[in-house]
């Protein structure tokens, strides 16, 4: 029973973070059918954000929330600089300058701070854990649980109640028709980078929090996880996105847990043969979307 | 249509073919006087990545796809390779864990069976996959080809007793020179150009300059893209394998993102559309991520010793070229997305007559990557 409730708390713990991840990377997705891969570098900035404005003797809050700020400020930059340019080219040429976008950000840390991973001052929290019950759990997860819900709810709110966040739902449900209605395209654009940088950034402050460590190459496993919980949930779905990204944390805990260590070491193998298979048999992700869409 | 403003497309091989090799052999040539120790290593690797970005301009840049898991095959055809070369006794050195009784521990080949049994064993494993894989388009394609990736990397990162795991192997023969490479790379720009006019290639690139179109005319799209990934990651596993027995040691993580990158961006500046494309950007990315490498060092250098150039430099310079690159390649998307060669082969226009049939070509090339 004890084994069952921790289980269930990490996993929600672990779910929440996932669905951020993804929640970042279909909001653009669904508007611009970009999938990019330099999302995994707004994590990797707001994490040298944390790093750099740690080392100054700025409150922690402060500290994170300029981080955050700094993921927001790229993710709109990364849009006006380079996808913009690009963006009534070919899927595959989007798709290829998210790719570069990666790469050049990722050799910028490397060559402007260190290749070697490096530590960042965290608030003491994050090492702490409490006893709840007879259960020993640790802080940084029940903060990371209620953090993803909160940042859902809210999110969800302004998605629904705001004219932007219902401009954003309709750009992503069908982005010619919302723009012949009078919605600014470059605007709209710029708030799905805006909001997939702000989802970054709070994704970064925990993903960090794990290992207290910054290093050029830690975006990857977060655009790993966000790529597989997005072909799961559906990419063109908000809904979906949280969804896969939930049940890819249940999963994997799960898989912690429960699988043998030799199989183990094949996780990543096991998840991404996963993904071929959903994108064979269910190519919108197991939640279909409404209505079937005429651009593909 | 086509074939009425222009000359047999087997001339036009031959010419775009003996253009592209002349200078390769050319470049070739020119180092072996200028002292193969010199520019011998680079020129080999040079040239077994012309052969890495022409495989992958026969599925890219025919089928309008992209993938970005062909440095998989690569890894594929690099390990396989070893499995074939090395002797029983090499074997126990390179691979200690494999064990004694299984067939291919005894089982070895000379290097030209080796390189394209390597290539044959990408084939039969793409030819697997590419069975669901034709099947997706778009991003899925992409994703699904990346997700290949992630398996085989992770899969060769745990098999200890055929790859030794995350460590490094050693003990490799040197059997590539300079002159495998060049052979390799000329015969693989051959076999490109040669697919590209063949009624095959033609169908598959109607398919992605149209897709319903082409249906509609009878173009079975799975078939045709199936043999062209099958043939492409055939061409990209035997160029592992000459990889491999060039570097001589070498562990998973050589064949991952970054490699991948490097792929794509030689094809890309090229221009994916053409295999001249695809040889220029191979030959124009190796060499200048040569020359900023070396002015990396140097400048590096300079820092330590404190020259007046040296003082200039604030930071260790480190992973120059790849900023230049991805840059490179950035600009390119923005300014000339067709790349370099624009999607059109050396040596055509100065065949054709001026009926502006390659003008016409070459913009329907464009609108057809324009997707969705």
């Amino acid at each position: 029973m004890d084994n069952l409730v921790q289980y269930i708390i990490s996993s929600l713990s672990l779910g929440g973070l996932y669905a951020l991840m993804t929640l970042g990377l279909v909001v653009v997705y669904g508007i611009l059918r970009l999938i990019n891969f330099a999302y995994g570098e707004l994590v990797m900035v707001a994490g040298y954000g944390l790093l750099l404005f740690g080392q100054t003797a700025m409150p922690w809050p402060l500290v994170a929330l300029l981080s955050i700020a700094v993921a927001i400020l790229v993710a709109v930059l990364m849009e006006r600089v380079a996808f913009r340019p690009v963006r009534f080219g070919s899927a595959s040429t989007m798709l290829i300058t998210s790719f570069a976008v990666s790469t050049l950000l990722q050799n910028t840390t490397l060559l402007a701070i260190s290749p070697r991973p490096q530590a960042v001052r965290l608030p003491a929290f994050f090492v702490e854990s409490v006893t709840v019950g007879g259960l020993r759990l640790r802080v940084v997860d029940l903060a990371s649980l209620a953090v993803s819900i909160l940042a859902l709810i809210v999110l969800s709110i302004l998605l629904r109640r705001t004219i932007i966040g219902i401009a954003l739902r309709a750009a992503a449900d069908d982005f010619t028709m919302t723009r012949l209605l009078g919605v600014r395209a470059n605007l709209i654009i710029s708030v799905a980078f805006a909001v997939s940088g702000l989802l970054a950034g709070i994704v970064a402050i925990f993903w960090v929090g794990r290992s207290s460590l910054v290093e050029p190459a830690i975006g990857l496993q977060p655009v790993l996880i966000a790529f597989i919980a997005s072909v799961v949930g559906g990419m063109e779905n908000l809904k979906g996105a949280v969804l896969g990204g939930y049940l890819l944390g249940f999963l994997t805990v799960g898989l912690q847990t429960w699988l043998p260590q030799a199989l183990l070491d094949y996780r990543n193998a096991i998840l991404f043969g996963i993904v071929i298979v959903i994108l064979l048999l269910r190519p919108e992700g197991l939640i279909r979307p409404a209505y079937s869409r005429e651009r593909r | 249509m086509r074939s009425t403003s222009r000359r047999s497309p087997l001339v036009q091989v031959g010419v775009t073919a003996l253009i592209l090799s002349a200078v390769l052999i050319a470049i070739t040539v020119l180092t072996t006087f200028a002292g193969e120790r010199v520019f011998g290593r680079v020129v080999t690797v040079m040239l077994i990545s012309v052969v890495l970005t022409v495989a992958l301009q026969v599925f890219m840049g025919n089928s309008g796809l992209t993938s970005f898991g062909h440095v998989a095959f690569m890894a594929i055809g690099a390990y396989s390779s070893l499995w074939f070369t090395l002797t029983p006794d090499e074997k126990r050195v390179t691979l200690p864990d494999m064990p004694q009784e299984w067939l291919i521990y005894g089982f070895h080949t000379p290097f030209l069976p080796a390189v394209l049994l390597a290539g044959g064993v990408a084939a039969v494993v793409g030819g697997l996959l590419g069975v669901a894989l034709v099947r997706l388009r778009g991003a899925s394609f992409t994703i699904a080809t990346f997700a290949f990736l992630i398996i085989v990397h992770s899969v060769f990162l745990q098999w200890e007793p055929m790859t030794r795991g995350s460590r490094t192997v050693f003990g490799i023969p040197n059997l590539t020179d300079l002159w495998w490479a060049l052979g390799a790379a000329v015969t693989a720009i051959v076999v490109a150009l040669l697919f590209r006019e063949s009624s095959l290639g033609l169908r598959l690139r109607a398919a992605r300059d149209d897709e319903d179109a082409a249906a509609s005319l009878g173009v079975h799209i799975a078939w045709v893209r199936w043999v062209a990934w099958v043939l492409s990651v055939f061409i990209t596993g035997a160029a592992g394998a000459l990889w491999a027995h060039f570097i001589t040691t070498f562990s998973p993580s050589a064949f991952y993102i970054a490699q991948t990158f490097l792929i794509v961006a030689m094809l890309i500046i090229g221009g994916a559309g053409s295999v001249s494309g695809a040889v220029t950007g191979a030959v124009v990315v190796s060499l200048s991520s040569e020359a900023l490498r070396r002015l990396e060092g140097w400048l590096n250098t300079q820092r330590t010793d404190q020259t007046a150039v040296g003082q200039l430099i604030p930071i260790e310079l480190r992973g120059f070229a790849e900023i230049v690159i991805a840059i490179a390649m950035i600009l390119v998307l923005i300014l000339r997305p067709s790349g370099i060669m624009g999607g059109r082969e050396i040596g055509w226009s100065q065949l054709r007559r001026p009926s502006g049939a390659g003008r016409q070509f070459a913009a329907t090339t464009e609108a057809g990557t324009k997707g969705d």
